[in-house]
């Protein structure tokens, strides 16, 4: 803190330019760094995940072949899963956004432990590497689910990818295990826990879950590999074993792991809907409670991945009805966020419409789950591409369009730079056109029988597949866009004020983009939503504290 | 403002931290949650025994037999004694014990590569007598001078009974790795009579009996990681201890390392019974 705030007069020092060289990113102990790094890395993946999806919409233009063979098909659809699920999705908001914010939301230096922070991306390098590797070495063709015994048996790269993600666990681990401390430890004096952002809850929500439920997956994982290289028996029933333990082991941790997924993205929104409305938070304690009920309920739901696969009738009943008890901590976010809205002063920028995109689809999304949590509809339903559409109205049109909601929030905080406006609401419109129309199709293909992962079909869903293949070349348009003016931004993009959306969070408190030690001086702890203390400043283009000077 | 005071003053004090106690703290904790990590990973374990031993309790029942508990008992109090050893060093650290502390964390290590040396007796034992997982295991009956000392000599004459069957090792003629499931079940009647003919150490040879020794091994093979993981730490510890680095200022390296090898022991404190003590 003591060089920077000296230095700051002709060219403004902060953590992009405090020091250069590759050593000083890849080995740097700066959460804001670490959080960048993470970015371009998931973004990374999300490129190479996203143009696999493209790749299985072409595929499934016609039926029969179109651009590749059954088996290739099988290869790309599994990585296409693997990848966004374990290298996108779920390190995706909390190690890159949730990084970067957190530590600047409790007006602290840094995460309480740095050196965990970098093994944990420096993990997550050798681990997409790994994956990455698998697809050289003949790629893996199980789906993402890695079911055995089919895993235990095909001959292609599963024992490289499962040692991948085993070392990605140990990644969302340790970010997990990082965040749970620095919430313990690291709030300032007069922050309690419940004066906290609530993007903060959803970030503990989701590290508890991360810290409990990824060792289960580690050692599914082991048993795994294990099984592939010596023979070990527990999963293959030849051997005496149990196929269907795997699936117990593997949802035990991959059913809470939707929720890693879904948590953070909810904390995104209740920022996001309460800074674009003016208004404080409703219900700040119920939408902080919900979170920790999601998580809690997430651990006792796993049964309803296996409603076909031969659990008792017993089973299935309790599994259900837990299932449905989900849905209360998630409504009771859905209208806290509408209820904030209402008689707020919204202004739709970017980041509220990708908000309001995520309550629109979410809805869908949860409510679709209602349908898959019922064991008589659910006979028809499972493996169906209704289940394909239910999981990517909640994972791509929940987090992702949060996600994207989250990154332009914070864009300019985390470079310095705004984004060109207008380019953002058009893109956020088209990605929102081109959800819809690549998956609601689906809702309609699979409630009448199309089966998900398959290569061919039948000439009454050509018709869909086309329409939803359509659909995500208009959502690759989006995407195509949103990458170019962003890109531009960096280069052109007009400085960013601190407080460009007259937030009351601490993390706008700070220059941007931030100094190496995130504050100049000592933060004022602010009531996160109390929008009657921030003000905007025409003099200087900001929003202030109300009675403050701008800074100079 | 300049470094304040609480930095210049510790140079252990990162630079995020205001003081030494919010620095411990944030460690201590951290090591909890890691241990909770450790907990669950061998949770799953757990869970695969108690559903194998609930689905084919025959199978423990006999299998167990081939452990040796003197050995097991042996490794038990080997790893409390450097549980000890263990929180003697801690204490040490804490007091500023120099000499205590490197005496004690030698003490540990000892007791670390002590238990490891059992276990490769136990291993080589039943690595050498076919007592392994999966395909690899092979029906015992048929040689059982080869079984442990402590078997009963009554053990003995099975294999007449069916000497071509018996004397058919069931992984030597499968080739590992990929295997066909096709073979399993085409030998399978040949198998059949081989674990029927076999006479165990008590009572006949369950079929599946190669599932106790997959889950032993990977149990206890994880357990072992988990040990020379500690081995390593321990040692990373004896040499900065060496150099005088721990005093009352600063011994948290100690103090979470001692947390680590404690959950060690309390696993093995689990295994023990479950495996080596079944009724």
């Amino acid at each position: 803190m003591s060089s920077q705030t000296s230095t700051t007069a002709p060219v403004q020092e902060n953590y992009l330019n405090c020091s250069h060289g590759f050593r000083s990113w890849f080995f740097t102990l700066d959460h804001k760094r670490i959080g960048v790094m993470y970015l371009a890395s998931i973004l990374t993946m999300f490129l190479i995940g996203g143009l696999m999806a493209v790749l299985i919409r072409t595929e499934l233009l016609t039926s029969g072949q179109t651009v590749m063979s059954a088996q290739d098909y099988n290869k790309v659809f599994t990585l296409h899963g693997a990848i966004m699920i374990f290298l996108f999705i779920i390190p995706g908001i909390p190690a890159a956004l949730g990084n970067f914010v957190l530590p600047m939301m409790l007006g602290a230096k840094d995460v309480a432990l740095p050196k965990l922070n970098l093994a944990s991306y420096h993990l997550y390098v050798v681990g997409a590497v790994i994956c990455v590797l698998s697809v050289v070495l003949g790629g893996v063709d199980t789906g993402w689910t890695f079911y055995a015994p089919y895993s235990t048996t095909t001959n292609t790269a599963v024992t490289i990818i499962t040692l991948g993600v085993f070392i990605l666990g140990f990644s969302s681990v340790f970010t997990g295990l990082n965040f749970i401390v620095t919430m313990h430890r690291m709030r300032p004096a007069g922050m309690g826990w419940f004066k906290m952002p609530l993007f903060l809850w959803s970030l503990y929500a989701t590290a508890v879950i991360q810290v409990l439920a990824t060792p289960v997956l580690g050692i599914t994982l082991v048993l795994l590999m294990v099984e592939r290289l010596m023979g070990i028996g527990i999963f293959d029933p030849a051997l005496g074993g149990d196929p269907v333990l795997y699936q117990h082991f593997f949802w035990f941790y991959s059913h809470p792991a939707v929720y890693i997924m879904i948590l953070p993205a909810m904390g995104i929104i209740s920022e996001l809907v309460s800074v674009f409305s003016r208004k404080t938070i409703f219900g700040y304690r119920a939408i902080a409670y919900s979170s920790i009920a999601i998580a809690a309920f997430s651990f006792i739901v796993w049964g309803h991945h296996m409603f076909t696969s031969g659990q008792s009738e017993l089973m299935n009943m309790i599994f259900s009805a837990l299932t449905f008890s989900v849905s209360i901590p998630s409504a009771v976010k859905m209208f806290n966020w509408i209820s904030t809205m209402y008689k707020g002063s919204i202004r739709l920028a970017t980041p509220m419409l990708y908000a309001l995109i995520f309550m629109f689809l979410f809805g869908i999304g949860g409510l679709t789950g209602l349908f898959l949590a019922t064991l008589a509809t659910d006979i028809h339903l499972h493996d169906t591409y209704f289940v394909v559409a239910h999981f990517h109205y909640v994972m791509f049109g929940g987090t992702v369009i949060a996600f994207l909601g989250g990154l332009h929030y914070w864009w300019p905080k985390m470079f310095g730079r705004m984004y060109n406006e207008k380019a953002g609401q058009i893109a956020a419109v088209i990605i929102g056109v081109g959800f819809n129309i690549t998956f609601f199709t689906q809702f309609l293909m699979g409630s009448q029988g199309m089966p998900r992962r398959y290569y061919d079909y039948v000439d009454k869903f050509a018709i869909y597949h086309q329409i939803s293949s359509i659909g995500s070349y208009i959502m690759a348009i989006g995407f195509f866009m949103v990458a170019i003016y962003l890109v531009q931004s960096l280069i052109s993009g007009k400085k960013a004020p601190r407080n460009p959306w007259g937030s009351a969070a601490l993390e706008w408190q700070s220059a941007s983009p931030p100094v190496h030690h995130n504050f100049e001086g000592d933060v004022e702890v602010l009531d996160p939503y109390d929008y009657s203390a921030i003000a905007y400043d025409p003099a200087s283009g900001d929003y202030v504290r109300v009675g403050s000077e701008v800074k100079a | 403002m300049s470094m304040s005071g609480a930095h210049a003053k510790n140079p252990h004090l990162q630079h995020h931290f205001e003081s030494m106690e919010q620095q411990y703290e944030s460690g201590k904790l951290g090591m909890w949650l890691f241990l909770v990590t450790e907990i669950l990973l061998f949770g799953g374990l757990f869970c695969a025994y108690a559903v194998y031993r609930a689905n084919h309790p025959e199978v423990f029942h006999y299998a167990h037999q081939f452990l040796d508990p003197s050995l097991g008992g042996f490794n038990t109090i080997v790893l409390i004694v450097s549980s000890l050893t263990m929180a003697v060093a801690v204490r040490c650290a804490q007091l500023g014990q120099q000499k205590a502390l490197v005496t004690s964390l030698a003490l540990t290590l000892a007791c670390a590569f002590l238990f490891l040396g059992v276990k490769y007796v136990e291993y080589q034992h039943k690595w050498k007598h076919g007592l392994l997982w999966g395909q690899k295991y092979q029906a015992q009956g048929h040689e059982a001078e080869a079984a442990p000392i402590m078997l009963p000599a009554a053990a003995a004459p099975a294999a007449p009974a069916d000497p071509e069957a018996s004397q058919l090792p069931r992984a030597a003629a499968q080739p590992q790795g990929t295997v066909l499931h096709d073979e399993v079940v085409g030998t399978g009647e040949h198998d059949a009579p081989a674990h029927d003919a076999a006479h165990g150490p008590e009572g006949e040879a369950p079929a599946n009996a190669q599932l106790f020794f997959g889950i032993y091994f990977v149990m206890t093979g994880l357990h072992g990681v988990h040990v020379l993981a500690g081995i390593a730490v321990i040692f990373w510890l004896l040499i900065r201890a060496m150099r005088g680095e721990f005093g009352p200022d600063y011994f948290a390296p100690v103090d979470f390392t001692g947390l680590y090898w404690h959950v060690v022991d309390l696993v093995w404190i689990f295994l023990f019974p479950l495996l080596y003590l079944i009724d």
